[in-house]
């Protein structure tokens, strides 16, 4: 206990005698283990949002649609959802028409600016297959979807500055010449999210929409989803089946969780690399440090040190300096990781066990470095370290 | 005069280096408890070397070096070590002080090693401290001291453990005068309060304030006369 105490406070006092090369040396570990836990930290946050993403979207979503077809844009039965829904294993569906429509925010907004936003003609029957939930206001009621009123995607309420629904100053937007009163700002899906949604009767009357869907979301009894997929193109046009695609949107986040993953495994072979790089820094210091301090490894020789003691105190300090970069390491690898799931508005997941092992990463590579440097000091015959001046 | 415990000896002792260059030659001396012995010689005749062997810092290229009556030769170097710690106790030309460290925490140094527990050291090294008459710079750092000061320290570091050798290698070679002069009476007072002393130099006056002397000259020892006390010696 005495011998550890002893050795501890002695690496210690080795690693404040010289802050400003401690700090150098120690800075090498701290990239390798800051950059440790950012690219474990950050995947890891990236992955529970989609996984979060996926939950609230379900496997069971399927997306229908025309593709290709030629000049005239393929359009489908306005029954469409209807006839979707007498499959039997579709639980709900909804249909969409994409309206073309320019959308301009506020009365100073130059017309001719869109800022790349849809506009989606649905019913209120839309909810159902996505399962989403306004959050703020109203969506589109059976009482709205002949009037000009719209919902606005989180991602579009977002450009257009209209984040929440306020009832006593209801905003408005221009979609083609007419002013819609927004009613409402609901989350869904990454696609639809960039649009807002106006009701059919709105859509046929004020816009000018033939009331034909160009898109059907549906969703399904899950172990049923192949079968489903099967039928689905030639429900929708029995004419030219081959002409409907029809995916799966939790597919396209699945892919991408599964491309994080193999990203973060790379990344890992680089915060080793540093790792290594900041384990030589320390051992390069300590060899230093064990020729500069010659007379005083002498001097404690002559008091009784064994060569055991000398390996241990170099061995110790060497530790402490690595574990300091450690240390600031891990916390601007978790500082890193919080700021930066935040700014992507990400559940923040910092894994206990890279931080961990960033620590123990930190205490061997250490204990590696300063192992040769201390011998050397230990294997210093005492009259010559002595003599040194 | 009673027959005192021998401290250290050395038999028939002889280093040779590396390249042929014999430093000691048929070297053989005795240490008794209480004695106070100088070793003098110019340089180059050894001095270091035998400094070195007694205080098992270096082992000899034969004959043998007892410590406390036990054979240094064989032993391992943890086993030297904890002679060193236990027996002896180092005072260089330079004090060998930690700049970073106060004067009683460089002193409570030399308690590192021989196990003395922790919280025990810092009064031990106050005490030793006192011996010296330093006791009242206990809190200054070494760049706060004077050459003198800082070899008194130097001296109380080594006295901490209260070793049955003080092995002294040209303590005074670093300081004017006036300074040689209070060091060389402060081992005169360590002596006279029981501390066996060996000190090394080449400096004929410092000797002669010892009672024993031994002359070295080419890794050879002889012993010199019995000095008559003259009252106006350097003491």
């Amino acid at each position: 206990m005495t011998a550890l105490l002893d050795a501890l406070s002695l690496g210690w006092f080795g690693v404040r005698g010289r802050p400003g090369r401690a700090v150098l040396s120690a800075l090498g570990i701290a990239l390798g283990i800051a950059t440790l836990v950012l690219v474990t930290g950050i995947p890891a946050s990236g992955q529970a949002d989609l996984d979060r993403q996926l939950d609230a979207l379900g496997t069971n979503l399927l997306v229908a649609q025309p593709t290709g077809g030629g000049e005239e844009p393929i359009t489908l039965e306005p029954e469409v959802a209807a006839m979707v829904r007498r499959i039997a294993p579709v639980e709900s569906s909804a249909a969409l028409a994409n309206l073309n429509t320019r959308v301009v925010p506020h009365d100073f907004a130059d017309p001719n600016v869109t800022a790349g936003i849809t506009t989606l003609a649905t019913g209120p029957d839309l909810l159902g297959p996505l399962g989403a939930e306004v959050s703020s206001g109203t969506f589109l009621t059976h009482a709205l979807v002949d009037l000009p009123a719209v919902v606005l995607g989180d991602q579009a309420a977002d450009w257009l500055g209209i984040t929440a629904v306020d009832a006593t100053a209801l905003r408005r937007i221009r979609l083609a010449d007419t002013w819609f009163t927004v009613v409402g700002v609901l989350p869904l899906t990454p696609e639809l999210d960039q649009a807002v949604f106006v009701g059919w009767g709105a859509a046929r009357d004020l816009l000018g929409s033939d009331g034909r869907p160009t898109v059907v979301y549906l969703r399904a009894v899950e172990s049923q989803l192949e079968a489903v997929r099967g039928v689905l193109p030639a429900t929708l046009d029995p004419a030219v089946p081959g002409l409907i695609s029809v995916s799966r949107p939790s597919d396209a986040l699945a892919a991408k969780r599964a491309v994080e993953g193999t990203f973060s495994g790379l990344f890992l072979g680089l915060a080793a690399v540093a790792l290594v790089v900041g384990g030589i820094g320390v051992a390069n210091t300590m060899i230093v440090s064990v020729l500069e301090r010659r007379r005083e490894i002498g001097l404690r020789r002559a008091i009784g040190a064994t060569r055991r003691d000398v390996r241990r105190q170099f061995v110790v300090e060497a530790v402490l300096l690595s574990l300091l970069g450690g240390v600031a390491g891990t916390l601007i690898g978790v500082f890193g990781t919080v700021g930066y799931a935040l700014l992507r508005g990400w559940p923040v997941v910092v894994p206990v066990p890279a931080v961990a092992g960033g620590v123990v990463c930190a205490i061997l590579v250490g204990a590696v470095a300063g192992l040769y440097p201390a011998v050397r000091a230990s294997r210093l015959a005492p009259t010559e370290a002595l003599a040194a001046a | 005069m009673t027959e005192q415990a021998t401290v250290l000896r050395l038999t028939d002792v002889r280093k040779e280096y590396a390249g042929g260059v014999v430093a000691l030659d048929g070297v053989s001396l005795e240490i008794r408890a209480g004695e106070d012995l100088a070793i003098v010689g110019p340089s180059g005749s050894g001095k270091s070397t035998l400094l070195h062997l007694m205080g098992t810092l270096d082992h000899p290229t034969s004959g043998t070096v007892e410590v406390g009556g036990q054979l240094v030769g064989g032993l391992c170097d943890a086993a030297v070590s904890r002679l060193r710690s236990k027996w002896l106790g180092f005072v260089f030309q330079q004090s060998h002080l930690a700049d970073r460290l106060d004067a009683v925490d460089n002193v409570a140094t030399g308690l590192m090693y021989a196990g003395a527990p922790r919280r025990q050291r810092r009064a031990r090294a106050l005490e030793a401290l006192d011996r010296v008459g330093m006791g009242h710079r206990a809190d200054h750092r070494p760049h706060q001291l004077s050459g003198g000061q800082r070899q008194r320290v130097g001296i109380a570091r080594a006295l901490v453990n209260e070793p049955a050798l003080l092995l002294a290698d040209e303590p005074t070679g670093a300081l004017d005068q006036a300074t040689v002069r209070q060091v060389l009476g402060l081992f005169r007072t360590l002596h006279d309060q029981g501390t066996t002393v060996a000190l090394i130099t080449h400096d004929p006056d410092v000797a002669a304030t010892f009672t024993r002397r031994v002359e070295i000259r080419d890794g050879h020892l002889s012993s010199l006369p019995t000095p008559t006390p003259t009252p106006g010696a350097i003491r």
